[in-house]
C-alpha cells in the first residue's frame, strides 16, 4: 500500500462509509436492503461508478494502438489500474501483473500457461476446501496432461489439516494451489506455512486470494506465493477484471491461452512471436472502463486503512458468531476463533433448507447467498447439499447481523409445525 | 415482512406437503428408477416406479431440497400413482409449460400442483418446483434404453 494513513484520517473515513454505496440506499421488498452477499460480490462506492461513466464520456478508446488523446488517456488509465492493483498486494513490478476477466479466468491461464512443463505422474496439491475455480482448471489439465490431483483434508474444525503435508508433498509435487480465505468456512489458511513445505520440495506455489484481498492487508511476498490471483469485484470495484501477479521469471515461462491481437510482437501468416508479458497474456481488446474504475475503489481502502477493515470485519465475524450460538440446533462452519476467519459465516439450520431461508430473508430485506457456493466437494465433506452465507463488508453492520438473526428466527416459527 | 408474496408462494398446502411428504415408502418391486440433481443448489431427488404394464401402481420419492421442491416431489407421489404413462406425462408436460409462463394453470387439473404455479412469482425457485418433474419426464417416463445413466440436471432442461 502507498502513503500511511494517521488514526484521525482513518476515523474521519470510516464515518458514513455506508452512505457512499449507493445501492445500500435501496429498499427490498418494502425493507431497508441489508446486503450480506459481499463475498459474492461487494457493493459499489460512488466513486467507483462515476469513474467508470467518465471514462465513456471523456476517454473512452481502445488501449495501446492510437495515437491520439483519447487513447493515450485510455492507455494510462489501464496501466495505472496495473500498477495499483500490483501495489495492492505486494506485485514486484507493474509488468508482473496481468489484468484478466476475473480470478477464474487468471487460475486458468496458470494451469494452461504452466501445461507444458508438466508431464504425466507429476502432481498437484490443492485442498478440500477450494471454491471450483481453483478445482475444475486443474481437473482439466489432469485430464489432458496425465497429472495427479491431490488434496490437503480439513479437519471437523474447518482448518487445513497440515499434519498431513509430510505425506502429501512429495518429489514429484510440481505445484500447489490453494485458497487464502474460505469462500465457505471463512477459515483464513496458513499460507506461508504451506508455501514453505511446497519450496522445499520444489514446487510452486498459486494462491487463490479472491475472498482476502481487500478485506485484509495481502503481500504475496509474506504469504509465499509465486503466483497469487485475486479479483477486482469483490473488494469494492467493477466486475469483469481481474489480476494474475506473479514472481519474476514465471510469466516468461508460462505459455498464452488465447492468441490474438495486442499479445504479439510480430506476426507471418504461418508463425508468429509473442509480446512481453504481461502483455503476452492479454490478446484482444480488455475491459477498460472497468479498470479505470478500480483505483477510487483502493483509494477508498486505503483512507479506510486495510488494518482497520480488517478489525471491523473481525468485529463483525465475532458478533456474527455470537449472535447466531443463541439459535439452538443451528450448526456455523468453520473455526470459532474469529482471528482465524475472514468477513463471512455459513451456516445451516436443520428445520430450514437454505433456499427456503434465503427465500424467507429476502422478504426481510437480507441479502444472503444459500447454495453449495461452488464449493461442491467441500459441501460433501460438510455432510449437507447446501449451506447459508451471510458475509461482510466495510458498509456491514452489527444491526445487519441483528437483523439477519432476526429474519432466521421469523423463518423458524414460518416452518415449524 | 411481505407476507403476500410468502403465502403465495408457501401456501398451506405445499408448507403441508413439506413437512408430511408423501410417496416416502419402500416400493414391492422397482421397475424404474431416476434420479435428477440442480445442480445450482445440489439438492437431489431420487423417483422409484412400480409399473403394472403401462400404469403406474406405486411411486417412491427420496431425496434433499428445500420446501419447494420436497412439496413438488411430495405432490407428485400424490397425483400419478395410479395413472397410465401417458397420462402422466401430460401432467408434467403441461406442468413445465406453466411453470415457464407458456400455459395457464386450469387447462388440466394439476390439483394440489396448482399451489405451486404461485412460485412463479419467485423466477430462481421454479428450478426447484420442477426438479422431481423433469426427473419423472426425462428419465423415469423414458424408454429404458434412452434413459440417462447420469441424474437428470435441471439447468439442460429448457427454461
Amino acid at each position: 500500500m502507498r502513503g500511511k494513513v494517521t488514526a484521525e484520517d482513518s476515523a474521519a473515513a470510516w464515518k458514513g462509509v455506508a452512505d457512499r454505496f449507493p445501492a445500500l440506499r435501496r429498499t427490498v421488498n418494502a425493507h431497508r436492503l441489508v446486503y450480506l452477499d459481499t463475498a459474492a460480490t461487494a457493493q459499489k462506492p460512488d466513486a467507483v461508478i462515476s469513474a467508470e461513466k467518465s471514462y465513456y464520456e471523456e476517454s473512452n478508446a481502445n488501449v495501446h494502438r492510437g495515437i491520439h488523446t483519447l487513447a493515450e488517456e485510455a492507455t494510462a488509465a489501464y496501466e495505472n489500474c496495473r500498477k495499483r492493483a500490483g501495489e495492492l498486494v505486494g506485485a514486484p513490478s507493474p509488468s508482473s501483473v496481468v489484468i484478466t476477466r476475473n480470478a477464474t479466468a487468471a487460475l486458468n491461464m496458470v494451469a494452461r500457461g504452466l501445461e507444458h512443463t508438466l508431464r504425466e505422474g507429476d502432481e498437484i496439491l490443492l485442498t478440500e476446501m477450494e471454491h471450483h475455480a481453483n478445482l475444475v482448471p486443474w481437473i482439466m489439465l489432469a485430464r489432458r496432461t496425465g497429472v495427479v490431483l491431490k488434496h490437503i483434508p480439513i479437519t471437523d474444525g474447518g482448518l487445513l489439516d497440515l499434519g498431513k503435508l509430510p505425506e502429501l508433498i512429495g518429489p514429484r509435487t510440481r505445484l500447489v494451489s490453494l485458497v487464502h480465505v474460505s469462500n465457505v468456512l471463512g477459515t483464513i489458511n496458513p499460507v506461508a506455512e504451506v508455501a514453505e513445505a511446497a519450496h522445499r520440495a520444489g514446487a510452486l506455489v498459486v494462491v487463490d486470494a479472491a475472498q482476502g484481498v481487500g478485506h485484509m492487508p495481502v503481500a504475496m511476498e509474506e504469504l509465499g506465493a509465486d503466483v497469487l490471483v485475486y479479483s477486482a469485484h469483490k473488494c469494492y470495484g467493477p466486475m469483469g477484471l481481474g489480476f494474475l501477479v506473479a514472481q519474476p521469471g514465471l510469466l516468461e515461462e508460462m505459455e498464452p491461452m488465447e492468441g490474438g491481437g495486442e499479445m504479439i510482437n510480430e506476426v507471418f501468416l504461418d508463425r508468429a512471436t509473442w509480446a512481453e508479458p504481461p502483455h503476452k497474456f492479454e490478446a484482444g481488446t480488455p475491459n477498460v472502463a472497468a479498470a479505470a474504475a478500480f483505483p477510487p475503489a483502493l483509494d477508498l481502502l486505503e483512507s479506510l486503512g486495510l488494518d482497520a477493515v480488517r478489525r471491523h470485519e473481525e468485529e463483525l465475524v465475532a458478533h456474527a458468531l455470537q449472535t447466531l450460538a443463541t439459535l439452538d440446533g443451528l450448526v456455523v462452519y468453520g473455526p470459532h476463533d474469529p482471528k482465524l476467519r475472514g468477513g463471512l459465516v455459513a451456516f445451516h439450520d436443520p428445520e430450514v433448507h437454505p433456499h427456503d431461508m434465503a427465500t424467507l430473508l429476502d422478504q426481510a430485506g437480507v441479502a444472503v447467498r444459500a447454495g453449495h457456493h461452488c464449493a461442491q466437494p467441500l459441501h460433501r465433506r460438510l455432510g449437507v447439499v447446501a449451506t447459508t452465507r451471510a458475509s461482510f463488508g466495510i458498509y456491514s453492520t452489527k444491526d445487519d447481523i441483528d437483523a439477519l438473526a432476526e429474519g432466521i428466527r421469523f423463518a423458524r416459527r414460518y416452518f415449524s409445525p | 415482512m411481505n407476507m403476500n408474496a410468502l403465502d403465495q408462494l408457501y401456501r398451506e398446502v405445499i408448507l403441508d406437503h413439506h413437512r408430511h411428504p408423501r410417496g416416502r415408502h419402500r416400493l414391492h418391486q422397482v421397475d424404474v428408477e431416476a434420479s435428477g440433481l440442480n445442480p445450482s443448489c445440489g439438492d437431489e431427488v431420487t423417483l422409484q416406479l412400480e409399473l403394472d404394464g403401462d400404469r403406474i401402481r406405486d411411486v417412491a420419492v427420496d431425496g434433499r431440497g428445500c420446501a419447494v421442491s420436497t412439496a413438488s416431489g411430495s405432490i407428485l407421489a400424490e397425483l400419478v400413482t395410479g395413472l397410465t404413462i401417458p397420462e402422466a406425462r401430460r401432467i408434467a408436460e403441461h406442468f413445465k409449460q406453466v411453470m415457464h409462463g407458456e400455459e395457464i394453470p386450469d387447462e388440466v387439473d394439476l390439483g394440489d400442483l396448482e399451489a405451486l404455479t404461485g412460485v412463479r412469482k419467485f423466477p430462481v425457485r421454479v428450478k426447484c418446483a420442477l426438479l422431481p418433474w423433469i426427473t419423472l419426464l426425462d428419465a423415469a417416463l423414458t424408454d429404458a434404453e434412452n434413459r440417462p445413466a447420469e441424474p437428470v440436471n435441471t439447468e439442460e432442461e429448457g427454461s
